[in-house]
């Protein structure tokens, strides 16, 4: 009987160790490691002989080649004899044109479909349903495609082109649109709008101080508005309209001068942004209706107009449980703008990550840039949306 | 006199008036109640007489049906010319596989509906036996579809059409459940080399679209394999797949995870359960309750994501459709192929969110006010 008691420690010292809470997470830890690191070896050694076996290497002198593309829609200056580099801004530019741009047309499309989905009209309500139901159950891809497909069937080539007051031509090879040549005097103007908008950030500031300490409330918004909008038009037409709209004009089979949206942009940007505002519909639903009633009724005891209770009781409420979903769908957007290849527009995915990977050969580092490139935007706006997060984010004791 | 006597307090009730009650009072309330509403309603009324009558028109009214290509159509009818469809509809169903061996798609499509009856409905009868058929489900079908073992092979180069859909999109929900659970699990967990592995996987597929996966699975997965392997574009993309939406449900499960009390987890640690024991008997249960929605809406963020496929060559509906575009019989005639696999698409992703709101009201457990 003492025999086997005192032989059990020798016998079991494995099951000893396993059985101890602190040992076991150091063992499978260092199995755990092991396991990863023998993985990425493997995958490393195996990337290194087969890099060898068919004579390539890692570099990024590519970048530096000419790219003997182009693209049709650019933001900078760019001709087929850019480097692969300048390619590349280009097309990171242009994701970020869709995103923003995506960004802005889907969030106010989205708290519109939200608020409709709220209406107590029983007809408008289930339109937007409707709506919502249809957007969010297709593939994006399809409604990019779908766009894209109507726009350049159904609008007319540039001869007929569907003529909006004679300034804007739509035609199936994009949207002529006048572009502005600014003159040195609107650079005044400009200075004047950015100007009101900081007078009316420390204004609000002011103002807010001001009622805290003596009850007197200012017209806060109207004053604003004067500052931002006011002002500055004000200043436009007295220095004489220092903007020159360079009208585009039919010449030959298409139009020159003024600025060309291309359908590829157009079609990639309303898809995603009516796609992306559907999800944000129901979002900004699921956040107002979130907030008791109470609240409201509270706020209506108190004597608060309807404009107030909304203003100030149930949106900032209705925000701290919106801002969270809202940012994952402002990623979304922006990563689903990589679908832009399917229908030919120009952005990240299509010129390094497309052509200049099919001319080099470089699939290593090209991708392995796309990669990052997204990863970077995608930290960047979540690390964003998290500071604001946190400022709105309720104060408790 | 008329008109009876009742003694106090016994008058029986009178109807509420005429224009309290039926359809007068309902429109009154939901679409006339006050001049705001009078304009919403106008302007959705007009807005569906803008929409409604064209879209009738091109589908239904002014459509052809039958017809040999698209100039017969057209001499037909100025609607949508469905005949195309219908010429097209086996490509679109089964894609290139060969026509000897479509029994075993649709085979596999039969044993797919007795799969999912016993996950769908819990008073299924034979359940438990049903379970453990649809776990091997994934695997028979592979082997149906694929060949092998006794059935000849067919390449996965010739899978296509809605079967391919089908084939992607399960197995994505097939694995990535699992694999989602391990991670989120793998992301809470006190160990700190598991813990970064799982935030590191997780953050890197959140923040990359699936797109770049899917070029990375064609373009740059060979050269990470051993010389000589030959690695099925299929299975590439179905690895791809399946990493990208176990990110998803991985963050899901978190979400359900962290919603759980402390107090269970010590619950269970003072019963003596070990970590397993009590992530599967009372942690997970609860978690994975919590999260169905979410689980599903990332079912369907999947389903749909699997057109993607096409930008690397594989030919899911979508893909078929834009090759057919190119015959010359039938050029121009995008619209009808994209808004006939939207309404695929449609059907399945409107099927499956309204199954989760079912689910989410069954397993609702009276904590309704």
């Amino acid at each position: 009987m003492n025999e086997a008691i005192a032989s059990q420690p020798q016998r079991n010292i494995v099951s000893r160790l396993w059985n101890d809470k602190e040992t076991r997470s150091v063992i499978i830890q260092i199995i755990a490691f092991a396991a990863i690191f023998a993985f990425f070896f493997f995958m490393v050694r195996n990337a290194i002989s087969n890099l060898e076996s068919i004579g390539k290497d890692i570099s990024l002198d590519f970048l530096s080649q000419p790219s003997s593309y182009d693209i049709s829609q650019s933001l900078i200056e760019y001709s087929s004899r850019s480097t692969h580099f300048r390619a590349m801004i280009v097309g990171i530019l242009n994701t970020l044109l869709v995103a923003v741009f995506g960004v802005i047309l889907a969030t106010l499309v989205g708290f519109l479909l939200g608020v409709l989905r709220l209406s107590k009209n029983w007809l408008t309500n289930k339109l937007a349903y409707v709506y919502i139901e249809y957007v969010r159950n297709v593939p994006v891809l399809l409604h990019i495609l779908l766009l894209h497909g109507i726009i350049v069937h159904a609008l007319p080539l540039p001869k007929n082109a569907i003529n909006l007051g004679d300034t804007a031509f739509l035609t199936n090879r994009g949207f002529f649109i006048p572009s502005p040549s600014f003159e040195p005097l609107f650079w005044v103007v400009a200075g004047l709008f950015v100007a009101g908008i900081f007078f009316s950030i420390w204004f609000s500031r002011y103002a807010h101080k001001v009622q805290d300490a003596t009850g007197r409330h200012y017209p806060v918004f109207w004053i604003n508005l004067g500052a931002i909008i006011g002002i500055p038009v004000l200043a436009y037409f007295i220095l004489g309209s220092p903007i020159i709209w360079e009208i585009p004009e039919l010449k030959g089979f298409n139009y020159r001068g003024g600025m060309v949206v291309r359908p590829e942009f157009v079609a990639l940007w309303i898809a995603l942004s009516l796609y992306t505002a559907a999800f944000i519909g129901e979002i900004v639903r699921a956040g107002i209706s979130a907030i008791s009633w109470g609240q409201s009724e509270a706020a209506a005891a108190l004597g608060l107009s309807r404009g107030r209770i909304l203003n100030l009781v149930v949106i900032p409420q209705a925000l701290r449980i919106i801002i969270p979903p809202l940012t994952s769908q402002y990623l979304n957007l922006t990563k689903n703008s990589s679908l832009a290849i399917a229908i030919g527009y120009m952005d990240i995915v299509a010129t390094i990550g497309g052509v200049t990977l099919n001319q080099t050969g470089r699939e290593m580092e090209s991708m392995t840039i796309v990669l990052l490139l997204y990863l970077t935007f995608s930290l960047l706006i979540s690390s964003f949306m998290n500071w604001y997060n946190k400022r709105i984010k309720l104060v408790e004791r | 006199m008329t008109e009876k006597n009742y003694i106090p307090g016994e008058h029986p009730d009178l109807p509420p008036p005429s224009n309290m009650i039926g359809p007068v009072a309902w429109i009154r309330d939901n679409l006339l109640s006050s001049p705001a509403n009078i304009i919403m309603t106008i302007l959705s009324v007009w807005f569906l007489y803008i929409v409604i009558p064209p879209t009738l028109n091109w589908f239904f009214l002014d459509a052809a049906f039958t017809g040999e290509d698209r100039n017969a159509c057209r001499a037909v009818a100025d609607g949508a010319c469905w005949a195309f469809i219908g010429e097209r509809f086996k490509l679109f169903t089964y894609g290139f596989y060969p026509e000897e061996h479509r029994w075993r798609v649709n085979l596999s499509f039969i044993l797919l509906i007795v799969a999912l009856i016993p996950v769908l409905f819990d008073k299924a009868p034979f359940r438990s036996l049903g379970l453990k058929f649809s776990i091997a489900f994934p695997f028979i079908a592979g082997w149906l579809l694929v060949g092998g073992l006794g059935l000849e092979p067919v390449p996965t180069s010739q899978f296509g059409g809605f079967m391919l859909t089908l084939v992607i999109g399960i197995t994505g929900i097939a694995f990535s459940l699992p694999i989602g659970i391990l991670l989120a699990l793998g992301r809470q967990s006190n160990l700190p080399i598991i813990k970064v592995f799982c935030v590191s996987f997780i953050e890197f597929i959140r923040g990359v679209p699936l797109i770049t996966l899917l070029f990375v699975a064609s373009t740059m997965l060979s050269y990470f394999l051993p010389p000589g392997t030959n690695f099925d574009l299929l299975l590439r993309v179905l690895i791809m797949v399946v990493l990208f939406s176990s990110g998803y449900m991985a963050e899901v499960i978190r979400g359900g995870l962290q919603a759980i009390p402390k107090g269970q987890i010590e619950a269970a640690d003072s019963m003596g359960l070990k970590y397993w024991q009590s992530m599967r008997l009372i942690v997970l249960p609860q978690a994975l309750k919590i999260s169905i929605p979410g689980i599903v809406n990332t079912f369907i963020g999947l389903y749909k994501d699997t057109t993607l496929v096409i930008i690397i060559g594989l030919l899911d509906p979508l893909g078929i459709g834009r090759a057919s575009l190119s015959d010359t019989k039938w050029t121009g005639l995008s619209t009808e192929v994209y808004i006939f696999v939207a309404i695929f698409f449609f059907v399945s992703c409107f099927g499956m969110s309204r199954y989760s709101l079912y689910l989410e009201n069954k397993l609702e457990t009276g904590h309704k006010r």
